[in-house]
Order: structure tokens, then C-alpha cells, then sequence
């Protein structure tokens, strides 16, 4: 997904190797490639999609999937969507908003090496950890709103929104952000000063140069990230789950729950649909992806 | 296949007849031998020889491995080492911080080499469903547990248990002595419980107390799911996961919890109160099993009689929980009074849930909890 969204590894499609044509070797290269993914993607995903098929008995049924109506999974479903998606959006704004900042300042500059190393700590800093700074700050006993409190203005009057979906998202945004700024920042590097300059002595402003040269080709790539934030909003599950215990409002709590209750709700045949319908969607999401990048790429 | 039968049945009794005979020695004398093999089916102390003879055998097993045991729950630090003392036991204390479902996989796993666990300490609902693994045996305190908290041929035995408590930091808010003060404007954005209803005990046990203090039953848990969707609306329940770090930092000074557990709290919260509502008296205890594969099977055996003698009982309430055989040791007044004393009152009968209706709570709450607290 990532290596399609950057049109850096789209580009680089190596010539064929030498040799005849009847004894082509060219596919032995991609052999390491299919292994991988098979091994690593379709085993495991086929192995989840037929193991919802068989109830606690080891017999076939299709319950598991018939589950995935309950009033529950329908409103993760609809809520891990929405935040997904919104987080995504925004994340990628900001961050591409971020990265143009640091691509205008000297390439070797004191600001773009601390803003990249910073960016590549945090868009791995998620989990309970994450969730717990946020709780001991700006929670309810947290120090920033017990000043802010102190100060007259306290944020929780109408409810504290950090244990709703807003409080979510903005957790979220705290890896959403830096991920964007490390998978787009490459993007930017490559625009060159020298077509803005071209740009201008054709006689173009600014909005010709945003409209018909970097808008176009930073589109894909800008595309290719937030589908990259989509998916890792979505398949987060510790984060969400030490701020958001009760009602889980993600498909991903949801296979949690699940799998590990002690109570009795050990539904693992359910928890393993569940797995399928979120492939589904992400699969959904790629082919939306790839049908805009194919009308975008048309500008080029 | 008549005579086969009757010499065979007449074979029985003799043994039943040889075995009472050597128990009836052994009494007495504490002379009799508790053999290796003899040990590993053996039902109680006196049918190998006593508790002498058990004590014999296990310090020459010399061994014991135990498994989820976390030193600072229930007290176990000090009953390991007491018990390694004072018998010369070298104990080997597995996976400290495991769950009941650790503690049964292991025994699968590790099967019948030396590494295997020799007894657990596992929730009601592991222990019921896994019968199978376990070896039976009646400790010598046997009498002293109530019918409900044992399987009647000893394949399982409650050890030590508590009650569903409101715990709060009585610094941040009023006094608790009804759970209808939660409704109070004091509380908001204050209230949590210590897990998802849905997957964790405690929690679904929380909703239960809930539902028998507002009209509910044992076998009726929709008045606790409504009570915290009431509590929800006006914004006094918050969905927030409580854990030591969130009741340390006061994000979540009231939690619904066993009450031994949230007692614990008192040691990072000086200020830290229980509260067990005495309108609603949920009980829930742990219980004890001996693997049959069991390495070490005197040892195990002498383990499981060291934690049911007034020392191992008391040990355990020193650690606030409460024994199994409380009732019987306050009788007999072996009790430790001032451990005792330091638990959170309780006034009234206790009540507990059966397999069938923990079940049925689960259904209701799988089916309804997500919804009414969104």
C-alpha cells in the first residue's frame, strides 16, 4: 500500500534480466516477494476466513459472520470507520502541512533533523503508554487541566471528552501526525525549486504552480499516506482500549473481547469474522484508493 | 463372569478393609510410610499414612512447583516462604503474574514432566471447566468448607474469596454508604470499574452488585446495566479502563472492585476507603486444585493441607483475603483478630452467583452492555 502510494518504488519497475527468450528467468526475482506475502499475508488472512466458519464444536457454520449483524459490531463497525477516516484526513493535513514546513527550511537544517527524529520516536509511541500520558495530563486529575481549572477555564464542563471518540481521535493524532511527516517528507524532496522557477518565468503564479505542477504530482502520494493512516488508525487496538473500556468503539476491542473473556464470552470462530470484516473494509478503502490514482495519474 | 465379578468385589473390600486397618495404625503412631506410588492417588492425609507420612514424603520429594502465584496478592509472598521454611521445600514459583487460563494451558503443555505445575489457584469458571485435569483429595479441614464452595469429591476447593465493594479516595469525595449516593453531583466524571463487564469478572460482578442493590437478583442483571447507563448519562460513569496508575494519579477515585483488591489501593492512596454495601452482598472466591500429573504429588498434597490449617488461613487474611474456613476459625476463635478486624466491614448474608446464572448475566450483558453505555 505504501509502495504504491510513492511514485519513487511505482517508477522503479527494473528492465527484465538478460537472458534468452526462451529460458526467461525474470520471475525468479519476484519469488522472495511472493513467498513473503504469501507466507505472511494470504495464509494467514485464509486461515482466519475459514476458521470463521466452524463453531466451538469444530463443525461448519456460518453463525460467526450471521453475529456480525449484533447491534454492537454494526455501531464499531460504523464508529471505527468515522475515526479511522477522520484522523486519516486530518492527520495527513497537518503532517503534510508539517513536512512542506521543514522542506522550505535548509535541507540539513538543526529544525528538519529534530522534527524527523522526533517524528520517527512518536509515530511509534502508541499503546497504553500514549493513553496514560495523555489521562496525567490533560485528564481529569491530570496537571494541566487541574491549572487550567485553577484558572477558570476548565474543558470537561460538558463531560470529559477524553474517554469519548474526540478524545480518541486527538490520542490518535499524536501517531497520525508524525507518521505522515516520515512518508511524505521523501514526497516533497523530490518537487525541485527549479519548476516553481519555470513556472514563473512562463508567467505563472503561485495557484498555477499548486494547480497544474505540485498539486498533480504530490496528489498520489498524498493519497497513498492517508490510506496508510486509515489502515493504522484502524487496526490500533491498545491505545484505544485503555481510554475507551466500556462501549469499545473499535472492531479491534471488539476481536479482543472476544478472545479473551473470562467470563464466558469466548467467541473465538466470532472474534475471527470479525478479523474478515475489517480486511474487507481495508480492502474496500485500497480499491477505492486505486480507482482515484488511476483518474489523478490521467493529469500527469 | 457372577464369581469373576464377586471375587472381584470381594477383593475391593479386603483393600478397603487393609486400607482403614493401616489408617487406624497410623493415627496413632505416625510410624506408617506414605509410598511414591501410593501418594499420587491418594484422596487425603490419613489414606497414605497420615499427615506425618505425607510430610515425610514430601521433603523427600524435597520439590514443589506452584504457578501465578504474585507475591503481593493474597499475601502469598509470606505463605511461599513460611511454607519453604518450615518443611525444607524448595519452591519454584512459575509465571507470577498469569491468568487462571495460564495456569490450565500450563498444565496441558507441560503434561507429565517434572516442570509441571503442582497445584493451582484458579477462578470458578476455569476450574469448573477443566475438572479433567485435576486429582481429588479432601484436606484435612475439609468439614470446616461449606457444601456450595467444593466439589464433593475434593476435584476442587474454594480457598479464599471476597466481596464486591465500592472502593474511593474519601479525600476527593463524600463518604459512601449507599450505592444510590453515585447519583449525586459529587461523583460526576468520577465513577469506573475495574474491567469490561464483558470479559472480566470482576467487572461483570460490579454490574451485578449494582442490579441487586436497585431491585435486581442473582438471576437478573438488567437493573445494574441500567443503573450505569443512568450513571453514564449524567456523566458520572466514565468508560475509562481504572488500573493502580489511575487510581494512584485520582483519574478514577471510585471503582467497583473485589474487595481485597481495592483494600490494596490503601498502600499508594492513604486516604483510599471500602465500602460493601450491605443491601447487596456479592461474594466470589478462588479455589484450589492438585494437577493428577502433579511431579511432586506429596508435596502438592502437603501444600494444599498447610494452606487450610489455621496458619495457612490466617496468612491469607493477613493479605485481606478472606479464608474459606473464616466462619469455622472465628467458632474455634484460631482466628487472627486483628487481621480480621482490618477488613472492610460487612453486615449481612452473602450472596453468591451460580454457574448458570453467571452464564445467564454474561448473555444479558454481551447482548445489551455496548449499547447502553455508549
Amino acid at each position: 500500500m505504501i509502495a504504491a502510494g510513492n511514485p519513487a518504488v511505482a517508477t522503479n519497475v527494473g528492465r527484465p534480466l538478460a537472458g534468452g527468450r526462451r529460458f526467461s528467468l525474470d520471475w525468479i526475482g519476484v519469488v522472495p516477494f511472493l513467498a513473503y506475502a504469501g507466507l505472511f499475508l494470504l495464509l494467514p488472512s485464509t486461515i482466519i476466513a475459514l476458521g470463521a466458519f466452524v463453531n466451538a464444536d469444530g463443525a461448519f457454520t456460518l453463525e460467526n459472520y450471521q453475529h456480525l449483524s449484533r447491534s454492537y459490531v454494526v455501531k464499531s463497525t460504523v464508529d471505527t470507520t468515522v475515526i479511522s477516516a477522520v484522523t486519516a484526513v486530518a492527520g495527513a493535513i497537518l503532517g503534510a502541512l508539517l513536512s512542506y514546513a521543514i522542506v522550505m527550511g535548509s535541507p540539513n537544517g538543526v529544525l528538519r533533523r529534530l522534527v524527523v527524529s522526533a517524528s520517527g520516536v512518536l509515530a511509534q509511541f502508541g499503546g497504553v503508554t500514549l493513553a496514560f500520558a495523555f489521562i496525567a495530563s490533560i485528564g481529569p486529575a491530570g496537571f494541566v487541566y487541574l491549572f487550567a481549572q485553577a484558572h477558570g477555564f476548565d474543558y470537561y464542563t460538558h463531560g470529559i471528552w477524553l474517554f469519548e471518540r474526540t478524545g480518541l481521535g486527538l490520542v490518535y493524532l499524536y501517531f497520525q501526525i508524525p507518521l505522515m511527516v516520515l512518508v511524505f517528507l521523501p514526497a516533497l524532496d523530490g518537487i525541485k525549486p527549479q519548476w516553481r522557477e519555470a513556472t514563473e518565468s512562463l508567467g505563472g503564479n503561485t495557484w498555477h504552480y499548486w494547480r497544474h505542477v505540485a498539486g498533480p504530482l504530490l496528489f498520489p502520494a498524498f493519497l497513498g499516506a492517508t490510506l496508510l493512516l486509515f489502515a493504522n488508525a484502524f487496526s490500533a487496538y491498545a491505545t484505544a482500549n485503555a481510554l475507551i473500556n466500556q462501549g469499545q468503539p473499535m472492531l479491534s476491542q471488539q476481536i479482543g473481547g472476544a478472545l479473551s473473556s473470562e467470563v464466558g464470552a469466548f467467541e473465538p470462530g466470532f472474534a475471527k469474522a470479525i478479523a474478515v470484516e475489517m480486511i474487507v473494509i481495508v480492502t474496500l478503502v485500497t480499491v477505492l484508493y486505486s480507482l482515484l490514482q488511476r483518474r489523478t495519474s490521467r493529469w500527469l | 463372569m457372577k464369581l469373576g465379578s464377586l471375587t472381584r468385589h470381594l477383593g475391593v473390600a479386603a483393600l478397603a478393609w487393609l486400607l482403614v486397618a493401616a489408617c487406624g495404625g497410623s493415627s496413632g503412631g505416625g510410624s506408617a510410610s506414605c509410598s511414591a506410588s501410593a501418594v499420587k492417588t491418594a484422596t487425603s492425609a490419613s489414606a497414605c499414612g497420615g499427615l506425618d507420612a505425607l510430610t515425610a514424603a514430601a521433603k523427600a520429594e524435597g520439590k514443589l512447583n506452584v504457578i501465578a502465584l504474585p507475591r503481593d496478592w493474597a499475601n502469598y509472598g509470606a505463605i511461599l516462604d513460611a511454607f519453604a521454611a518450615k518443611y525444607g521445600i524448595t519452591i519454584t514459583s512459575d509465571n507470577p503474574d498469569g491468568s487462571s487460563q495460564n495456569e490450565v494451558d500450563a498444565v496441558k503443555q507441560l503434561s507429565t514432566t517434572s516442570r509441571a505445575p503442582d497445584v493451582l489457584d484458579v477462578g470458578m469458571a476455569v476450574a469448573l471447566a477443566n475438572t479433567n485435569l485435576f486429582a481429588p483429595y479432601k484436606v484435612a479441614t475439609w468439614g470446616d468448607i461449606l457444601d456450595t464452595q467444593k466439589e464433593s469429591t475434593g476435584l476442587w476447593f474454594q480457598d479464599y474469596g471476597g466481596f464486591m465493594s465500592i472502593g474511593y479516595d474519601s479525600a476527593k469525595v463524600p463518604t459512601i454508604t449507599s450505592i444510590d449516593d453515585l447519583k449525586g453531583a459529587a461523583f460526576k466524571g468520577k465513577v469506573a470499574l475495574n474491567g469490561n463487564p464483558k470479559q472480566a469478572n470482576a467487572a461483570l460482578n460490579g454490574v451485578m452488585m449494582a442490579s441487586i442493590a436497585n431491585g435486581g437478583s442473582l438471576d437478573d442483571i438488567s437493573k445494574g446495566v441500567s443503573f450505569f447507563k443512568d450513571l453514564k448519562k449524567a456523566g458520572t460513569f466514565v468508560p475509562v479502563q481504572a488500573t493502580t496508575a489511575t487510581v494512584k494519579n485520582g483519574t478514577t477515585p471510585v471503582v467497583f472492585d473485589w474487595d481485597y483488591l481495592s483494600a490494596a489501593h490503601g498502600k499508594d492512596v492513604p486516604t483510599w476507603k471500602v465500602f460493601v454495601p450491605s443491601s447487596a452482598i456479592l461474594g466470589g472466591y478462588y479455589a484450589q486444585a492438585i494437577n493428577k500429573n502433579a511431579p511432586h504429588p506429596a508435596a502438592a498434597r502437603l501444600w494444599e493441607e498447610y494452606l487450610y490449617s489455621d496458619e495457612g488461613q490466617n496468612l491469607w487474611l493477613k493479605g485481606l483475603a478472606r479464608p474459606v474456613r473464616q466462619a469455622a476459625m472465628e467458632k474455634s476463635g484460631k482466628i487472627d483478630k486483628t487481621a480480621a478486624a482490618a477488613l472492610p466491614p460487612v453486615n449481612g448474608t452473602p450472596k453468591f452467583m451460580s454457574d448458570a446464572q453467571a452464564t445467564k448475566a454474561k448473555d444479558y450483558l454481551v447482548a445489551n452492555w455496548d449499547a447502553a453505555i455508549a
